[in-house]
Formats: structure tokens, C-alpha cells, sequence
């Protein structure tokens, strides 16, 4: 037997090796395996679901051109107080987030109650709805009888998202201040920098960076809650919305509002995967 | 006087003698080399030294002073006692140069600009100055050990403590670190060395110490201690590592 008949046919392709011929036939097969089983399910739900016995009336009221074109910018243009409520909130719940973060870590015995607080406040507004948070502030605080514009719900709103939020970022910060090797703080020590300087320059920017991922998570979770401030007033998308279902009778305005929120998440959260399996190759 | 005189100095962690009454006289200018198995102590006793382990007991005598008292506060000995440690442990999200200059801008408030002629001139004496503004991930093993020592340097210690610095490091690195430490040495710097550079103790100790199980079992200028041990044990290990 020569050498040839032991490769077979493809091994006297130019320049590769058996592996490299191997390899390049097993992703042929997977990629039509793949492609060909998608199709068939593609097919099949094109096929029955038009079969239900609803689907005339489904198609009709989800699923309506005409409404879709005509509430669509409406929709963009609430869209845009989400945008601005995300802006706002979102650097206030960073600040306070490594705020909580950073009590949780205190040291020193006559700063015991900040690492009480820290860990109180966790606890309490990660265990709570953030609904519930809303409706709580939302409400509670306009009805102090605050002058304009301090009983805005919109401010109070995003109040309580700040506050239920920072609770997540910080346990987030916290896991990444925990995981800097302790060498990082004997070298720092044995400088002689002190607790805060240490922190400051040496633990704090490396924790950070390596949590951006899990928090980006956390942020494009709050970009969806933003929907949440509609039950207290703010006419944000999901309340125009539900204006126009009213006005017209029809809920296609509610897939148009889940259409606008994917087009802002699922580039977001690519971003995020790639930026984790960035992080996880660095790491390796 | 010493410059750094060990009595009765005794670490445990838990149930674990680390250290078992240790005494040790360093002289100013001097270089101490401690050899041992792993696990005989020679790093945690390096590490006592400059305060990053607390003492159970025993005193540690800097100039005559001791720092070992519980409560003192240890960041202004540990400005005086430089250590550099095997795994580096440079700070990765900042330049070679960043580093060095961190403690003296932090601790000692002078500014980036005050620093740079010093520093400057740190980088090339140890053969570093077109590395200043890298980051440590783009260093080699020895470039990284090097700049830590410069890091170390740059507090004007008047101790150094080196805890097996060249263990990490691919053999052919090992001599770019080594020289370093030969001109700290003829610059008169006091110096104690966790090492398995034998060669290199034995060229340029003024003492060496053999640590067992937690003491020192045998001490004395390199050329007694590697040609005539008194002890079995001594003999034992120097066998297996020469």
C-alpha cells in the first residue's frame, strides 16, 4: 500500500496537511446539516402557525402594517425618554454603586457603620421588586407634598432605579475588588502606601476593568427596566405604547416597541460577549 | 551596631510554627543570604521583616529601635525596608515607569517631574531606559524582576529583602538579575536574600544561613558553611542542591 492510498484521494491537495483535509470535510458536513435542519423548521413553523385557528385575528391586531407605520415614530420619539432616563441614571448608579462597594470594604473599626450600611443596603434593595421600589418612592415621596418639580414621578422614578441598581453594581464591584490577588496589596504595602491609596491606584483600577463585562449586563438589564417608570406616569415607549392600542384598538404598537428595544440590547449585549471572551483569552 | 538585629522572632500561622525563635544580626552594608528546603521559612521570615507578616513574638531590632511592637504603625518601617518578591507582583495596569513612581508621589508627595531625573537614571543604571513607558505584560520575566527592584529602589530603603527572585525566572534570565544584585552589592546596599543561587551566595554573602523546619540550624561565612557543614542536615541538603 503506498502513502497516498492511506490518505486517500483529498490528502494530495497543495500545501495541507491530512488534519487540515480532515478538519475542512467535517465543517463542510456540519454546515449543511446545520443550514439544512434550520430550513426545515424555518418551513414548518411558516407552514402551521398560519394553520391555527386564530392566526387571522393574531395577524390582524399584532401584526398590522398599517398600524405599524403609522405609530412607529411616535414610538421612536417616546423612545427618546428612555434614552434620557438610561443617560442619567445610568453614571449616578456607578458613582453610588462604587460608593456602596467601597463601605462594604471598610476597614477600620469606627467606620463599622458604613460597612453595616453597605450591607444593609444591599441586602434590602437587591431582595425587593425593583417594581415594588418604584412604586414605593415613586409615589411615596411626590405625595410629601414637594413643590414643582420636586414631585416629578419621572425624577422619583429614576430615583429608585438608581437606588435598586447600585445595589447590583456594587456586588459586582465587591466581587471584582475581591478578586485582585492579595500580592497586589503586599507590593503596594510594602511601598508603603497606605489602605486608601492602595485601593485607589492599584486595586480599584484593575477590579473595575476586569468587571466591565458583568456590569454592561446590568446596564443593558436597567436600559429594559426603564419600561418599569411607565406604571408611575412618565409617558415613556411602553406607555405610548399602550396609548395607541387604546386609540386604535390593536397591539401591533407593542411589537413595534419590542422591535426598538432589540435593535438597543442585542447589539449591546454582542458587545458585551465579545468583550467577556476578550477578557476570558486575555486571561488565559 | 546591627543594622537589623532578629531575637526570639516566632511566626505561626495556626497551629503551624513558621518560625521558631529566630535570632539573626544583619551589619550595615552586609548581605545575608538564607538558604533552605521550601518550607523552612526563609520566606515568611523574610516577609516578618518589613511588617507584611505580624510577629507572634520576639523582637525586631531596626537601628537599635524595635518595629515589631504591636500597634506601631508599620508604613514608615516598610518606607526603610524594601522587599522584592518571586512572582513580581509589578502592578499590570500601569507603565514600567508609572510603578516605579506610585509610592514616591503617593507616600513621599513629590511630583511625576521631580521624580523623572531619578527615576530616569534608576532605568538606565539596571539597563532599562528604553523600557520606561512599557507595560509590564510586555516585558520579559527578568526586564519585569528588574523594574520591580527599581521600583523597590526608587523609596531610598535602607534595607532590601529579596525573596527568591530569580525562582520564576526562564535560566537564562537569571543572570541579568543576578548582576543587579551584584551592584546593589557594590554600592554597599544591606541586603537579605531568600535564595537556591548557591553559586551566588557563595560568591558574594557575607553570611549564610541554612534554615530548617523553622530555625536556623547552621550559620557562617559562605566558604565554611558550603566547604566544611557541621551539621548532618546542612550537609544532607547542600548534597541534593550543589
Amino acid at each position: 500500500m503506498t502513502q497516498a492510498d492511506i490518505d486517500g484521494p483529498d490528502a494530495t491537495a497543495p500545501g495541507l496537511t491530512r488534519r487540515q483535509v480532515y478538519e475542512a470535510r467535517i465543517r463542510r458536513r456540519s454546515m449543511i446539516v446545520a443550514a439544512t435542519s434550520t430550513a426545515a423548521v424555518m418551513l414548518a413553523l411558516f407552514l402551521l402557525i398560519p394553520l391555527a385557528p386564530g392566526w387571522e385575528g393574531v395577524k390582524k391586531s399584532f401584526f398590522n402594517a398599517d398600524v405599524f407605520s403609522k405609530t412607529f415614530p411616535g414610538l421612536i420619539e417616546a423612545f427618546l425618554l428612555d434614552v434620557a432616563i438610561f443617560a442619567w441614571s445610568a453614571p449616578l448608579i456607578f458613582l453610588l454603586g462604587l460608593l456602596i462597594a467601597l463601605c462594604r470594604d471598610a476597614r477600620s473599626p469606627a467606620l463599622y457603620p458604613l460597612r453595616l450600611f453597605g450591607i444593609l443596603y444591599t441586602d434590602i434593595f437587591r431582595g425587593v421588586p425593583v417594581i415594588l421600589v418604584i412604586y414605593l418612592i415613586g409615589f411615596g415621596i411626590p405625595g410629601l407634598g414637594l413643590p414643582r418639580p420636586w414631585n416629578s414621578p419621572y425624577i422619583w422614578g429614576t430615583v429608585a432605579l438608581v437606588l435598586t441598581y447600585a445595589a447590583y453594581v456594587a456586588e459586582v464591584l465587591r466581587s471584582g475588588i475581591e478578586s485582585i490577588h492579595d500580592s497586589q496589596r503586599a507590593a503596594a504595602a510594602s511601598l508603603g502606601l497606605g489602605h486608601g491609596d492602595t485601593m485607589r491606584f492599584v486595586i480599584l483600577p484593575q477590579a473595575i476593568r476586569r468587571v466591565v463585562p458583568a456590569n454592561m449586563n446590568l446596564f443593558i438589564a436597567l436600559q429594559k427596566d426603564v419600561a418599569l417608570l411607565s406604571f408611575i406616569g412618565p409617558v415613556e415607549i411602553f406607555r405610548q405604547a399602550g396609548v395607541y392600542k387604546s386609540l386604535l384598538a390593536n397591539f401591533t404598537p407593542y411589537v413595534g416597541a419590542a422591535l426598538i428595544f432589540l435593535a438597543v440590547t442585542v447589539p449591546a449585549t454582542r458587545y458585551a460577549d465579545y468583550l467577556m471572551t476578550k477578557q476570558a483569552r486575555a486571561r488565559s | 551596631m546591627a543594622k537589623l538585629d532578629l531575637q526570639g522572632v516566632t511566626k505561626r500561622f495556626g497551629d503551624n510554627v513558621v518560625c521558631r525563635a529566630i535570632d539573626l544580626t544583619i551589619g550595615d552594608g552586609e548581605m545575608v543570604c538564607l538558604i533552605g528546603a521550601s518550607g523552612s521559612g526563609k520566606s515568611t521570615l523574610l516577609r516578618c521583616m518589613n511588617l507584611l507578616e505580624p510577629i507572634d513574638d520576639g523582637v525586631i531590632l531596626l537601628d537599635g529601635s524595635d518595629i515589631a511592637e504591636p500597634g506601631l504603625d508599620p508604613q514608615p518601617v516598610r518606607q526603610r525596608i524594601g522587599i522584592v518578591f518571586q512572582s513580581f507582583n509589578l502592578f499590570p495596569h500601569m507603565t514600567a515607569v508609572e510603578n516605579v513612581m506610585l509610592a514616591p508621589r503617593r507616600v513621599h508627595n513629590r511630583s511625576r517631574e521631580a521624580l523623572l531625573p531619578e527615576v530616569t537614571e534608576l532605568f538606565m543604571r539596571f539597563g532599562l531606559a528604553d523600557r520606561m513607558a512599557h507595560y509590564p505584560d510586555q516585558l520579559s520575566g527578568g526586564q519585569q524582576q528588574r523594574v520591580a527592584i527599581v521600583r523597590a529602589l526608587a523609596m531610598k530603603p535602607e534595607i532590601m529583602l529579596f525573596d527568591e527572585i530569580t525562582s520564576a525566572l526562564d535560566p537564562e534570565l537569571v543572570g541579568e538579575v543576578l548582576d543587579v544584585l551584584r551592584a546593589l552589592r557594590e554600592a554597599g546596599m544591606t541586603m537579605v536574600l531568600a535564595t537556591h543561587e548557591m553559586g551566588f551566595a557563595r560568591e558574594l554573602a557575607d553570611k549564610v544561613c541554612f534554615l530548617d523546619d523553622g530555625v536556623i540550624l547552621e550559620e557562617g561565612p559562605p566558604e565554611q558553611l558550603f566547604t566544611a557543614p557541621k551539621k548532618e542536615r546542612t550537609r544532607s541538603f547542600l548534597s541534593r542542591v550543589l
